[in-house]
């Protein structure tokens, strides 16, 4: 038996370790935020000031006041557009079969777990592959096209995995409903199931989308340029992207391109987050409209 | 419902005989489908064994059993929803019409097509009403104004009053009771000629399941009804013939006892028969 002083005692003790526990975590919380909270004041101070219309219609240039990101910022779009139009029916079709349709065997189980494995593969191999696949071997060159294909590879297990767990959230009671009226399973995925899991692979698409937008590695890998001072015009052309412009301009010596450097993060960062936006207003907008 | 499941002996006086069409001429009709030796199999488990079951056109049939017993199971392979779930397989046979429901030529959605399913949860899709009545006429390329297919549809599930306004609202702010109903308006738009409810009325208040039954009894002039049920008062106040099914030793179910409804609750020729429905067992 406890005494009552012994059992008082020992309730202090687990009090304080609650609240030890809490503060921990508190402070954990708080040291991510905290980390990009001064990275972005330090971003902001160096480049706010840089930041202005010019800076965003100028060509690259060697001198640092005249430099500015409207080829990498034309490389971005470029190479973003082309990267969804293959990601994204590819990866969602891939997902529909494993999901909807592929047979629950040994095969399919292989084709998954490769899938999620492939999803963490560094992007430098990617990178490799492109430049030996698209660049070298189908001789597609250098170009955005080279380049958005490789992206699109890195992309797809991502959303491969987004979009299956955007199929997975539709209850089968909605499949079965629709089969009990006669639909074929193609019917019941077009009609009923994709409408419903389209927020979810949304969601998901424009998350992978805005990792490919910071990707630099596989795209230095492949030979983008570092320096060009025009904007693609077609899918064959050279091109530049925003990230690698930002490296560039770090690894000068003069102390003028690194607020460059910092400007274009601040644009970088504003794609960036306004994606994720648009992936959040979508997925609130949806939810609010469907529940079961 | 607000029964106590062991109350004995249960009031079955509240069946409305009068409902009922002679049985003795039933039994001597040409069923709608006829269940023939029937085993189901979920990979190595056997979860039904040798069913043989009649289903009377134009009549209520009610399974009813324990949990567990296999009743699902059985509701579902008479439209072939079981064979979406991996590893599941039939021996035996479901006639429809003298035809297997199983032989290889027959397809399962044109079986799905002319058996319709309620289900036990309400499952209406998160679209308008309208688009959930239309959405089998439409897929099922029918011919004739969507509209009156889907008002038809309506007024035949007693729901066309209450929806009549909202008809292009979600059809999921409506109360369980009105899913349900609009889940069997669904299921008559597509014109079936059977109707399979698995508990349909397991989710429901005892107000909604009520007008769940005597839409069933209106409906019955029509069409031939299959209901799985775990509440044996229902079964008695709605069906014209009960299947009572138990599991079996190796937990496989099994149909005991079948026959006219009156007869099952009134005077049923198994022991084990009579132990359920009086609660003393299940």
């Amino acid at each position: 038996m406890m005494t009552s002083g012994a059992f008082q005692r020992r309730l202090q003790i687990r009090r304080v370790s609650g609240v030890v526990f809490a503060v921990l975590c508190l402070a954990a919380t708080l040291a991510g935020i905290g980390a990009l909270g001064v990275l972005l004041v330090t971003v902001a101070g160096d480049g706010l000031a840089r930041l202005s219309w010019d800076f965003i219609t100028s060509y690259p240039s060697r001198h640092p006041e005249e430099a500015g990101i409207k080829a990498a910022l034309a490389g971005t779009l470029w190479l973003m557009a082309f990267t969804a139009l293959f990601a994204v029916p590819l990866g969602i079709g891939a997902a529909i079969y494993l999901e909807e349709f592929a047979p629950r065997n040994w095969t399919t189980r292989v084709i998954e777990t490769n899938i999620n494995n492939l999803a963490g593969v560094p992007s430098i191999v990617y990178g490799i592959l492109g430049l030996a696949v698209f660049v070298r071997a189908m001789d597609l060159g250098r170009s955005v096209l080279a380049g958005s294909l490789t992206m699109a590879l890195l992309i797809l297990p991502i959303i491969i995995v987004a979009a299956r767990e955007g199929l997975r959230s539709v209850p089968q009671s909605i499949r079965d409903g629709s089969l009990a009226v006669g639909a074929t399973r193609w019917q019941t995925v077009r009609f009923q199931v994709l409408p419903a899991a389209l927020p979810t692979m949304m969601t998901g698409v424009i998350l992978a989308l805005s990792r490919a937008i910071g990707e630099t590695a596989p795209l230095i890998m492949l030979g983008a340029l570092l320096f060009i001072p025009y904007t693609p015009s077609g899918p064959m052309d050279r091109f530049t992207v925003l990230p690698i412009q930002i490296f560039n301009w770090v690894s000068r010596p003069q102390a003028e391109f690194r607020e460059n450097a910092a400007a274009g993060i601040i644009v970088l960062l504003i794609v960036l987050l306004s994606m994720n936006a648009v992936a959040i207003i979508l997925r609130n907008w949806f939810e609010r409209k469907r529940s079961w | 419902m607000v029964t106590s499941e062991t109350s004995v002996p249960i009031q079955y006086a509240a069946v409305p005989m009068k409902a009922r069409i002679d049985n003795e001429m039933d039994t001597k009709q040409e069923p709608a489908m006829e269940v023939r030796d029937l085993s189901a199999f979920y990979g190595n488990f056997r979860a039904l064994r040798s069913v043989t079951l009649p289903v009377p056109k134009q009549r209520i049939s009610a399974i009813i059993g324990p949990s567990g017993c296999g009743k699902s199971t059985l509701i579902r392979c008479l439209n072939r929803m079981n064979e979406l779930i991996p590893g599941f397989r039939v021996e035996g046979e479901v006639l429809f019409e003298g035809k297997n429901l199983y032989d290889k030529k027959v397809d399962a959605v044109e079986v799905r097509r002319r058996i319709g399913m309620v289900f036990q949860k309400p499952n209406p899709f998160p679209k308008s009403n309208y688009d959930n009545v239309a959405f089998g006429a439409r897929i099922n390329g029918y011919e004739g104004k969507l509209d009156e297919i889907v008002e038809r549809a309506l007024r035949q599930a007693a729901l066309w009053e209450e929806v009549k306004d909202k008809l292009h609202k979600s059809a999921l702010a409506l109360s369980g009771g009105q899913q349900q109903r609009l889940c069997i308006a669904r299921t008559l738009a597509i014109e079936p000629e059977v109707i399979l409810m698995d508990e349909p009325c397991s989710a429901l208040d005892p107000v909604a399941t009520l007008k769940i039954e005597d839409l069933m009894r209106e409906l019955a002039r029509e069409y031939s009804i299959v209901i799985v049920t775990h509440n044996m008062q229902q079964a008695a106040r709605v069906a014209d013939f009960t299947a009572v099914m138990m599991m079996g030793e190796d937990r496989a179910g099994e149909l005991i006892e079948y026959g006219p409804t009156n007869e099952i609750f009134t005077n049923p020729k198994e022991k084990r028969t009579e132990d359920y429905i009086t609660g003393r067992f299940g």
